[in-house]
């Protein structure tokens, strides 16, 4: 019998197509083809053999195509192929990276999150390197459905040995209640949040919860963002929100959406804007985040950033990026501009300069401002900080140039 | 024949000959001056030449024949064509059939389309070919198969070779865009427009015999005049000498990778928050894939700021016209073009200079442009942690591509490498160099799309770059990281036959490269 797993072609890189066959002779053989081979020849041959030993496999041959897979791709692409050759119950694991061990607080900002292929090491690579403040690695959509069983165990590695630069690691899985059995190949690897498709009920959340505690035997170790892309899942938007303390975000999913009420998707989103708003409202109403839909312009960026913005002023918290050329725009649009900075500097420290002397009410300019301007301001204040856009201490020097 | 070795200042193994002459270790940066007269081709009278001017002959073998094209001689031809050389292969069809041996071929470079040749350095009609080598080329020199030993120059390495005598050209071939029957030619008009010869001038100038080859005679005089007719001993029309998509392509693209976009976005935010770009600076462009985006961010940061860089200097296409149209580049020096637009320009815009060669990159001129230049982009295969670099061989050992301008721009103010960390599991920050083409002492920064390392040297930058906020990791980090990603490559094995030198823009040797050993079939 012969199995294949992987990828070849003139325009595959970082990837390698393995084939698995057990007609072979007495001892395990492995065939390289690589435009590395002089320099890792020897090690992609010595992972190869310890890995058919590792499962107990003997005389079978390997055959590998190889375009610059790096080792944890040609082990997920080669137990892919052994995982269809023979039933096992074991895996052939990485260490985690040290690198990676970050926590990603509940209520941390998402303004830019980035959808990598579950099936595209090139890009995995890289993923991090961008500055978004997520990285999905996507194993639905972008997936062909008989390419599910290897995309898995490239997540898998993928979460295991690839440096994400202090992204928030999310995996999206196959809509439930396909999508629970991608959970054993993620949760124990450091992911941070599940994002869970098309979701429409409660139950949803409850499934995933369920299968995540029989997985690690705890509750309240993943972050869950259930995306909302149908009539149906608008309408119980709150219960979802609430269904569970690890939902983080509510996200929208328009192209889906737009389908399922028979509209036509327009620029202006006229035929959304009541989905937006409902989850909006939802979310807020639950003390979750609102996440917009994905951005689809990646080379006008003019473009993006009115679309950006829009969904700023609606009230979402961050948009979905398909590029990497997307996500410097994104995140500016999402993060405090210089003009609402300098006003909220000027409320923030006429709120601090009147509690300092006991006075109950703030005044700037000569004009009252309420509590919840005040409460908005140093909202802003506190993102700038945190995406660096305001030094921690601003309020020492700002106080002296104003003597 | 036994190769001797001695060590060069480098600390790189070298052989004391190569193809029968002797050759002098490199010695360090600015260390060897050679001395004595600049070499000098036989003194013509007019008598021998035609009174009315016309030197055209029926054919390109005919003209072969009356230049004396015998055993041994060297062969110069130009590559403003790149991929698009029609002219370069016939040469050695017709030594071939007149049973010539053992030439030398001497091109300011080669290029994929050349590898039919292969066939003639297998029968001897070639011995071997002093310039780059790439692409089926590269790969059967770097397998030993080339009966002498190549010998890799940079642009400004070849104008010295040429001038100081160490390379006597007997036959400079050099297929012109436009040419009168005198011989007067330039590259900005005709089918196979490539805009200036530059590299051809030289050639023109010290050779022997002068052939021009061109598709497209024109009346006398054809002006305006990049070679001068009087430099010419025979021209050749043939039907076609080029193939003008190959010659230059319609539209230069910006890289799409995002990768690279990052690299070239990452360098030119380096290069605005250390100063190193300012008002009235002078730059240096190129086509490569993240030079040209490095370009328009450089372009749109002067704009910003209402700055003007005083001199471009090209490598042109029209993001660089661009600039000039715009305002953001006073004048550009040319020395080779990539696009059409470019080739428009040059031929419209005076403040559009053709500028040779000779010019900017030679070690026997009077002053170096090279050292005048505030900022240049340069790639490398490789690029070790004593920032020492490499850009002809791949990190297995085979020759990948030619020197060009590269090593003469290393001595620009400020030397930017923005490159990968590494290329399809292949690192391009490593412990050592398979080949040094050039010392790290000449090399500021390596920019990455995970971090910026500075050359220890450069205090200067790394103060700034740190005040800046800019991702500053040292050279050994980003090593590591690397490896940490790729894994540690073994070493390339090499035999100890030698397949090529590497010279330095002095004329001396800096590196030489040995036969792969366990050739992949």
């Amino acid at each position: 019998m012969k199995v294949s797993s992987g990828n070849r072609g003139d325009a595959v890189r970082s990837d390698c197509f393995t084939e698995l066959s057990d007609e072979g002779g007495v001892s395990n053989q492995v065939f390289l083809k690589s435009k590395v081979k002089a320099l890792y020849g020897k090690s992609i041959e010595t992972i190869c053999l310890e890995m058919l030993e590792f499962f107990g496999l003997q005389g079978v041959s390997v055959n590998i195509e190889d375009s610059g897979a790096l080792p944890f791709v040609i082990a997920a692409r080669l137990e892919a192929c052994i995982k269809q050759l023979v039933a096992t119950g074991k895996s052939f694991l990485f260490e985690k990276l040290p690198e990676n061990d970050y926590p990603i607080a509940a209520n941390r900002f998402r303004r830019s999150r980035l959808y990598i292929p579950g099936n595209n090491p090139k890009m995995m690579i890289n993923a991090g390197i961008y500055g978004s403040d997520a990285v999905i690695l996507d194993l639905e959509d972008a997936v062909l459905p008989e390419k599910k069983h290897e995309a898995r165990l490239l997540v898998r590695n993928a979460l295991c040995q690839v440096n994400f630069y202090g992204a928030e690691r999310m995996v999206r899985i196959n809509q439930v209640p396909e999508g629970l059995s991608d959970l054993e190949y993620i949760v124990p690897f450091g992911v941070h949040t599940i994002v869970i498709p098309k979701c429409e009920s409660p139950d949803d959340i409850l499934f995933v919860e369920q299968r995540i505690r029989k997985i690690t035997g705890q509750v309240g170790t993943v972050h869950l963002i259930p995306i909302i892309e149908s009539a149906l899942g608008v309408e119980n938007a709150f219960e979802i929100a609430i269904s569970s303390e690890n939902v983080v975000a509510l996200a929208i999913g328009l192209e889906d959406y737009t389908a399922d009420i028979g509209a036509q998707r327009t620029s202006e989103g006229r035929e959304s804007f009541f989905a937006r708003s409902r989850i909006i409202n939802a979310a807020r109403a639950a003390g979750v985040q609102p996440l917009d839909s994905v951005a689809s312009s990646f080379e006008d960026l003019e473009a993006l950033a009115d679309t950006a913005q829009s969904s700023k002023a609606l009230g979402f918290e961050g948009i979905g990026c398909i590029h990497p050329g997307q996500i410097q725009t994104v995140n500016k649009s999402f993060s405090p501009s210089e003009k609402e900075i300098e006003k909220a500097k000027k409320i923030v420290f006429a709120f601090f300069q009147a509690e300092k002397v006991g006075k109950g009410v703030v005044a700037v300019d000569s004009k009252m401002v309420d509590a919840p301007v005040v409460k908005r301001a140093q909202k802003i204040i506190e993102n700038a900080i945190v995406f660096g856009l305001l030094n921690q201490n601003w309020m020492e020097s700002y106080g002296n140039e104003l003597g | 024949m036994e190769t001797n070795w001695v060590k060069n200042a480098a600390g790189r193994r070298i052989p004391t000959q190569v193809n029968g002459q002797e050759v002098i270790p490199f010695q360090g940066v600015g260390k060897y001056r050679v001395q004595g007269k600049k070499h000098a081709p036989s003194i013509p009278s007019v008598v021998d030449f035609p009174k009315d001017g016309n030197k055209v002959v029926s054919s390109l073998k005919e003209a072969l024949q009356k230049a004396g094209l015998g055993n041994g001689m060297t062969i110069s031809t130009h590559h403003h064509f790149r991929d698009g050389d029609l002219v370069s292969n016939r040469i050695f069809d017709i030594a071939h059939q007149l049973g010539v041996k053992d030439l030398r071929w001497f091109p300011s470079a080669s290029f994929p389309c050349n590898s039919p040749l292969i066939k003639y350095l297998e029968d001897g009609t070639i011995h071997h070919i002093e310039g780059s080598l790439n692409g089926p080329l590269g790969r059967f020199t770097s397998e030993g198969k080339m009966r002498g030993t190549a010998v890799l120059r940079s642009h400004g390495g070849r104008v010295q070779a040429i001038q100081d005598g160490e390379v006597k050209i007997d036959i400079a071939v050099i297929a012109a865009p436009s040419c009168d029957s005198f011989g007067n030619a330039n590259a900005l008009y005709g089918p196979s427009a490539c805009g200036v010869l530059g590299f051809a001038e030289m050639d023109v100038r010290y050779a022997e015999k002068v052939i021009m080859v061109t598709d497209n005679l024109v009346d006398f005089p054809c002006l305006p005049i990049q070679i001068e007719g009087n430099y010419v001993d025979y021209v050749v029309v043939v039907d076609k000498i080029g193939i003008p998509e190959k010659i230059v392509s319609g539209t230069t693209q910006i890289t799409r990778s995002p990768d690279r976009l990052k690299i070239a976005e990452l360098t030119a935010r380096f290069c605005l928050e250390t100063e190193i770009l300012h008002d009235r600076c002078i730059i240096q462009s190129g086509a490569g894939s993240i030079s040209l985006a490095f370009g328009v961010f450089v372009h749109q940061m002067l704009k910003g700021k209402n700055w003007k860089a005083a001199v471009s200097f090209g490598g042109s296409t029209k993001y660089s016209v661009q600039m000039l149209q715009e305002g953001t580049a006073e004048k550009i020096l040319e020395g080779q073009l990539f696009d059409t637009a470019a080739i428009e320009s040059m031929r419209e815009n005076p403040l559009h200079h053709n500028f040779s060669v000779f010019n900017a990159y030679n070690y026997h001129s009077k002053g170096n442009l090279t050292s005048m230049i505030d900022l240049v982009t340069l790639g490398a295969t490789e690029v070790d942690v004593n920032f020492n670099a490499n850009v002809v061989t791949h990190s297995d050992g085979y020759l990948l591509h030619g020197i060009g301008g590269w090593q003469n721009c290393l001595h620009a103010k400020n030397v930017i490498l923005p490159v990968p960390l590494f290329r399809d599991r292949i690192p391009v920050i490593v412990d050592e160099v398979t080949t040094l083409c050039g010392p790290g002492e000449l090399i500021d920064v390596i920019v990455t799309e995970r971090g910026i390392a500075i050359n220890p040297l450069r205090a200067d930058l790394i103060e700034k770059a740190k005040a800046a906020n800019l991702p500053l990791k040292t050279i050994y980090e980003l090593k590591e990281e690397a490896e940490r990603i790729c894994g540690k490559p073994q070493k390339p094995q090499f035999t100890d036959q030698l397949i090529g030198i590497v010279k330095w823009p002095d004329g001396t040797v800096i590196d030489a490269i040995r036969q792969v050993k366990n050739i992949e079939v």
